[in-house]
């Protein structure tokens, strides 16, 4: 479910890789298990929408998605673009005015508006499914639509879906924000996050316009004896013979849907160490409200050599836990590890795997009741244009800091009453919304900033049982 | 007589899958170095055992394929029809879409009633395809969530359907460090249940087995499908047919009963441990020649020093000596520098096997002084050669091997829980605090039973 401007042109970006990425290992073009996992197969000869085709060839492929926005304009421009045969009117719900960057307008306003019209189309995408696992929101915090509205959303799916896990992308607002409201918008989503999601992936985009510069550098720099292939992480299937990007974020974007289709390239592709959706969530949140997971992708991009040796690999490894890779402004070594997981794709054996964990182990910190909190899997299928691939996934205490300047940013204008008008005069805000939703962050922070003070404790472990012989 | 196996969740299946592989290249190997009338009532016993014969076409494994996610079955199936020899059969598998998500609440409490009809009825189909039964093998991990949870639910499911068969588990130690973060809970609440259903509990550590592949058969880049061939070759060292006494004229009929009549004299005692020697890369095996003195030594050092391999054995360990008084034995305070046995059995196969001289294993003070050495040690044997080893030997031992890894087990485990993480997420399928303490106690108990030999 892509809800906003942010969410929908991530979203465009997602699917056009993920057809990419299907087209690249289904060479006969049989409708399998993998493409059932995002895609219909629709039979669309008598015009229209016919009824779905579970095997055999593929017909026409239609994206298991919503698209919402309460402006026009980008999903319009989704739906006269390439991608428009993969998506149909029953799957869209848009507006005209906009939300204003308010958060209210999207929750309460839209939220209230929408509501059944959401609710139904939901529950037709659903039928649709034989076996329902997981929702994806993709939203941004820091504006009205995919921060209120989409949040809304959340809920919604916990009510009317409880069993189906709901995972978050949520990308951040960074310190120049050019949106005044956003630290409001951004911390009244966050109760919503820390109450209804399963687990939130938060991306800031800072980040990516670092990792994007650090690639474009690469590219531009022709170092001898090292050529950049064209296929990198911010690569469309567009531009496979242009490096400059069309659109301003499509390269970060490019990074978002990569992380996406890594999350869930071992649900979808074989391996001899499958990772599932719902392992993640019950591997890497030990309490229900720790659920925010630092990521990041290695390699950012592949050089041109076609053998990889050992040290190459084991690059890759170390770069996903440097500072740089990170989709936060975040540093995953200098804080405290609560769980990790590593996502390996291509041609990647257990032994490489637990070497470098091995390796990498003694300059990480874990938790004392976790210290050797890892979860693993192995995916036999590389993404597009690399023999191999990582993602890690961190519940680490480094995301404090981004829910501290947060709570910062939100003090600084809610002190002096900035703005507070146009929310409070929506219908169903109150002042008690923003004093909850301050509370719910400060909890959260308080919650990490104890685990932290662990972190340099003598860790003595618990007496044992004693059992009388 | 015949063994039903049962696949349990990714690793079962995957292991599963070579151990009839193994089994079936064996019987078609050009090694086994005896009589063709011997070779042919190997071939025979062992395609009894575990294959049922289709009219026309190739054996079909004695084997249910469980699994809560598809990806593994349709490759498992595919791989073994692709071999040619050998293939499952059709419409004996089970699976469904979501997974069991590594929890084990999910497998057990979840997935286990709402699937026990169907699982139950394919079992009973494969039982049925039997003359005699002589018993089920399931093959699980303890780590993930269906092997562990849903496989420790069928356990119980098949004690209550089949009173009168034998019930091995072969489980799958995870790596110390990380396959599965809530791999810990996973294990003790796994083991805690089998403990109460099974037979006998006869494990494979995969961090011993990836030893085996770096040192012994010096893999560069070992994948699970190295690990997993180790293990079935030191299964099929076990199960492929051998005579279990001297004079014997036939084939065992019945080797589950066998093995447990003489590995598991006590309830309290189920854990066995399996080493097997000599083993090394394919291509070293013409230009390697072995003694049986030589063999039976190294295997039983390895027994008493607890050493995983042939590799790395401390000599300096031996046995106690007789009549010195043997101090009351607190699991914190012995050193564990000698492994006691409850009970052993050694399986010789190939060349001159009538020359080996097993008398070192028993020696009295190998073991405990509950039985008899007689009575304590078996001694089971084939001319036949097994899988190109020209001479092999297998040791399957109930004995203090696995008390470490399981009191580390449970240590790591119980860390976890006294800060309460991850409980959550085994409440809200039926898994209560609870039900962790009755497994933790459980297993205090068993490490403390096998500490105290």
């Amino acid at each position: 479910v892509a809800v906003g401007q942010c969410g929908n042109q991530v979203g465009c970006r997602f699917w056009d890789l993920a057809l990419r990425e299907h087209a690249a290992v289904n060479k006969k073009g049989i409708y399998d298990e993998a493409l059932s996992s995002f895609f219909r197969n629709v039979d669309t000869r008598n015009g229209g929408d016919g009824r779905d085709i579970s095997k055999g060839k593929i017909c026409s492929l239609k994206a298991r998605a919503l698209l919402i926005d309460m402006e026009e304009g980008v999903v319009n421009e989704i739906l006269q673009g390439p991608l428009r045969d993969v998506f149909d009117s029953k799957q869209l719900i848009t507006d005209v005015s906009g939300s204003g960057n308010n958060w209210a307008v999207g929750h309460k306003l839209y939220g209230c508006q929408y509501r059944e019209n959401i609710v139904e189309k939901l529950r037709k995408t659903a039928e649709h499914c034989d076996c329902l696992q997981c929702f994806f929101i993709i939203h941004s915090m820091g504006g009205g639509t995919g921060s209120g509205l989409g949040t809304f959303v959340l809920n919604l799916l916990e009510d009317e879906f409880p069993e189906v896990y709901r995972f978050v992308t949520s990308v951040y607002p960074s310190g120049e924000d050019d949106v005044i409201t956003s630290p409001y918008n951004s911390v009244l989503a966050m109760k919503e996050l820390n109450e209804h999601a399963d687990c939130v992936l938060p991306i800031e985009n800072e980040s990516l316009f670092d990792i994007v510069n650090k690639i474009q550098q690469m590219v531009n720099s022709g170092k001898l004896g090292s050529i950049v292939k064209q296929n990198s992480l911010v690569t469309s299937s567009a531009s496979s013979t242009k490096t400059v990007q069309e659109k301003p974020f499509d390269a970060m974007n490019n990074i978002i849907a990569n992380l996406l289709l890594n999350l869930t390239s071992s649900a979808r592709f074989e391996g001899s160490l499958n990772m599932d959706l719902n392992e993640i969530s019950m591997n890497l949140v030990p309490f229900p409200r720790l659920h925010y997971l630092v990521s990041s992708l290695t390699p950012l991009y592949t050089l041109a050599d076609v053998n990889v040796p050992a040290r190459r690999l084991d690059q890759m490894f170390s770069d996903a836990f440097s500072r740089d890779h990170q989709l936060i402004q975040a540093d995953p070594k200098h804080s405290l590890y609560l769980a990790c997981a590593l996502l390996v794709r291509g041609n990647v054996q257990i032994s490489d795997l637990r070497r470098n964990i091995e390796r990498l182990k003694p300059s990480l910190n874990f938790v004392s009741w976790n210290r050797e909190g890892w979860k693993t899997g192995l995916c036999s299928v590389p993404p597009v244009g690399h023999s191999h691939s990582l993602l890690a996934l961190a519940n680490n205490t480094c995301v404090k800091p981004t829910f501290m300047e947060l709570k910062d940013r939100f003090m600084r204008l809610y002190k002096k009453k900035a703005h507070l008008h146009h929310y409070l005069h929506i219908d169903g805000m109150e002042q008690s919304c923003f004093s909850e939703a301050i509370s719910s962050l400060s909890d959260l922070i308080e919650e990490y900033n104890e685990l932290d003070a662990t972190k340099s404790g003598p860790g003595i472990d618990p007496a044992r049982l004693k059992i009388a012989v | 007589m015949s063994i039903v196996t049962v696949q349990l969740g990714q690793c079962g299946n995957q292991i599963g899958q070579e151990v009839f592989n193994a089994v079936c290249s064996d019987i078609h190997g050009k090694h086994g170095l005896c009589s063709k009338k011997e070779n042919e009532s190997y071939q025979d016993t062992c395609k009894e055992r575990f294959f049922s014969e289709e009219k026309a076409g190739v054996p079909v494994a004695r084997a249910v394929l469980v699994d809560m996610e598809p990806k593994v079955i349709s490759q498992t199936l595919a791989v073994a029809a692709r071999s040619g020899y050998w293939k499952y059969n059709d419409r004996s598998h089970f699976c469904q879409k979501q997974g069991s998500g590594n929890n084990w609440a999910n497998g057990y409490c979840v997935h286990g009633p709402k699937h026990k009809d169907e699982i139950m009825n394919l079992v009973q189909k494969e039982a049925e395809k039997c003359d005699r039964l002589s018993g089920f093998v399931t093959i699980m991990s303890m780590a993930g969530g269906t092997g562990s949870g849903l496989g420790a639910f069928v356990t119980q499911c098949l004690r209550d359907a089949f009173p009168a068969s034998f019930i091995l588990n072969h489980v799958i130690w995870p790596y110390g460090t990380g396959e599965v973060i809530v791999q810990n809970y996973n294990s003790i609440l796994t083991l805690s249940h089998l403990y109460r259903s099974s037979d006998a509990l006869l494990v494979h550590e995969n961090d011993v087995v990836h030893k085996i592949c770096a040192q012994l058969l010096n893999i560069k880049q070992i994948s699970f499908r190295d690990v997993n061939q180790v293990i079935a070759h030191q299964l099929g060292s076990v199960f492929q047919p051998v005579y279990t006494a001297e004079g014997a004229l036939h084939y065992s009929r019945n080797p589950l009963g066998v093995l447990m009549e003489t590995l598991v004299p006590h309830p309290e005692f189920k854990m066995l441990g399996l080493r097997n020697i000599p083993q090394m890369p394919e291509n070293s095996l013409a230009y390697s020649t072995f003694s049986w003195p030589g063999l039976i030594k190294h295997l039983r050092q390895m027994l008493i020093a607890n050493a995983t391999m042939e590799e790395g054995i401390d000599w300096q360990v031996r046995a106690p000596c007789p009549g010195s008084s043997i101090p009351s034995r607190h699991p914190t305070s012995k050193p564990l520098h000698f492994n006691t046995s409850i009970a052993n059995l050694v399986i010789l196969r190939g060349k001159d096997t009538h020359s080996a001289d097993i008398g070192s294993f028993q020696d009295p003070a190998l073991y405990t002084s509950w039985l008899s050495p007689q009575d304590a040690f078996n001694l089971w044997k084939t001319p036949r050669a097994f899988n190109k080893y020209e001479k092999s030997a297998a040791l399957v031992s109930n004995s203090q091997f696995l008390l470490k890894p399981l009191d580390k087990l449970v240590g790591k485990a119980w860390n976890m829980f006294a800060s309460k993480a991850y409980i959550h997420q085994y409440t809200k399928h039926g898994i209560e605090e609870d039900d962790f303490l009755d497994s933790f106690t459980a297993l205090e108990q068993v490490t403390s039973s096998y500490a105290t030999l």
